[in-house]
């Protein structure tokens, strides 16, 4: 079995679907993820804050240092994410196709390294 | 390869093995004699250097997957019998991995002409005009996505089959249009290339001989594939109307219409069983002028009926031009956009020509020259715009 990074991605200061869509949205994906989980195939689900949410943490001399935003600016940001454990990438895209109708964004698959990778 | 990858379940690993099992057949076969089973005993060799290598590199996950893959040897041993029909099996497995939807359409047709074509990454860099380096990083890259990102060695099951299918055949057709059409270069046709694909059709028709699309793109390919020599008369590029009908491969069209009356009898039509019947009505005619231009025409019809394309209203524009003439023929091609095609630009510069419009002639030949990148095909459109002036 293979882990596999489903990403929602969402162009960055694009705005937010109206109420009524937003609500459709919630509830398809809440109800997908009830369905991963009977297919014993989910890890994990959450959604994230906007990027501007961030804190980054890095060495400098010796020391760690705080720097408040994200990482990278860039054009496409991560909304949340799913992890499922499955066979292979096809089984993996299986769901991450639910995903994507479900969120009508774009679904980002990655597959995560393995023990003797 | 195929029978290896599946086995090891590693493509690099399994090349590797290959090319070492090679290595060692050509020392010792000179002396030892060529053995019974040649094909036998590379996939035999091949498989122990690759469980050598992943007892040695000795990792302790690699240690249990060299036992676990012993155990799995040993099993399959006893199942000899079946040795024919899971090497087929690993061909077909092998082409659905290379043109997995989740890589790129270039890296789909490299990978399959290195894996499943044997072609070397120099010969598929140079039929794609790219640096060797760049090919390689290509195929290597397409090779560790297959592996790190999970990518099955399996055939799809039956609810993803079409569609995964139109991608096999895809790319088994631009092996053959990249063969038949060189698109660039000195030469007219790329022999092996259409070859690779006529056989990679084969293989695709008796693994999977219940789908018809399958079929009907085998026929299609016999059909054009028929008039290659005569397309290429004395080095020069010579149309469809023009060619020496003697000389098509009859064998070729023989057995395009054996494979399309099992179409006709399914009658389930797709893309390719369409052109494929356009192409047997071509075949069909013992001499231009006895061409039944209406058949293809209603063949086109239906073609873009379930499958609309620019490429194909082109077509169709050339059969309407045979029927009803030039003129209602460039009205229809003046609606089509198709500015980068240079075969759009011939077509029109045709009907120019024919409508006695020579200047407009003229210089629709002379854009088609321009987007034209492969030699003959821009010498024969250089010598039809000489003709022009001449008269």
């Amino acid at each position: 079995m293979k882990q596999y990074l489903l990403s929602v991605c969402y162009p960055a200061g694009g705005s937010q679907p109206a109420p009524a869509a937003l609500r459709k949205i919630m509830s398809d994906v809440t109800a997908l993820q009830k369905e991963m989980q009977s297919a014993g195939v989910w890890v994990f689900s959450g959604g994230l804050h906007a990027a501007d949410s961030a804190t980054v943490l890095r060495h400098q001399n010796g020391d760690i240092v705080l720097t408040d935003g994200p990482f990278v600016e860039s054009k496409e940001q991560i909304g949340g994410i799913t992890i499922v454990t499955v066979a292979d990438l096809d089984a993996a895209l299986f769901w991450a196709r639910k995903l994507a109708s479900a969120t009508t964004t774009p679904i980002e698959v990655r597959p995560f390294t393995e023990y003797g990778d | 390869m195929a029978v290896l990858t599946r086995f090891l379940g590693d493509i690099s690993l399994a090349e590797e093995a290959v090319q070492e099992a090679y290595a060692t057949a050509l020392e010792r076969w000179p002396k030892a004699g060529i053995p019974p089973s040649p094909a036998g005993w590379i996939i035999a060799t091949a498989r122990n250097k690759a469980l050598d290598r992943l007892r040695r590199e000795s990792t302790r996950a690699d240690r249990e997957r060299a036992a676990q893959l012993l155990a799995d040897q040993e099993e399959s041993e006893e199942q000899e019998e079946s040795e024919e029909h899971d090497v087929r099996d690993d061909h077909l497995r092998l082409i659905f991995t290379c043109c997995h939807p989740a890589l790129a359409s270039e890296a789909q047709l490299a990978l399959t002409l290195r894996l499943l074509g044997g072609l070397t990454t120099d010969e598929i860099a140079r039929a794609f005009l790219v640096p060797v380096s760049t090919m390689a990083q290509r195929i290597s890259r397409a090779k560790a996505k297959i592996r790190d990102a999970g990518i099955p060695y399996r055939v799809p099951e039956v609810a993803e089959l079409p569609a995964r299918l139109r991608a096999v055949l895809m790319v088994v057709y631009l092996i053959f249009n990249e063969g038949y059409s060189a698109s660039s270069g000195d030469q007219l046709v790329r022999p092996d290339f259409c070859d690779e694909a006529i056989r990679l059709g084969r293989q695709l028709a008796e693994l999977l001989p219940e789908e018809s699309e399958v079929i009907g793109l085998l026929a299609l390919m016999l059909f054009i594939d028929a008039r290659r020599d005569a397309r290429a008369a004395g080095g020069n590029f010579v149309k469809l109307a023009d060619q020496d009908r003697d000389s098509w491969n009859q064998l070729h069209i023989e057995e395009g219409r054996y494979l399309l009356r099992i179409c006709l009898e399914r009658n389930r039509p797709g893309p390719y069983q369409l052109q494929a019947a356009i192409n047997a009505v071509h075949c069909d005619a013992p001499t231009t002028a006895d061409t039944d231009w209406q058949q293809i025409l209603m063949l086109y019809d239906q073609l873009m009926a379930i499958a609309p394309s620019p490429v194909v209203a082109l077509n169709r524009a050339v059969a309407v031009a045979e029927l009803d003439g030039a003129d209602r023929a460039l009205r229809l091609v003046d609606e089509i956009e198709l500015p980068q095609y240079h075969l759009f630009h011939a077509v029109r510069a045709d009907f120019l020509r024919r409508l006695g419009r020579s200047a407009d002639a003229a210089a629709e030949y002379q854009i088609a020259i321009e987007k034209c990148a492969n030699k003959m095909e821009r010498d024969f459109l250089v010598r039809q715009y000489r003709s022009l002036a001449d008269k």
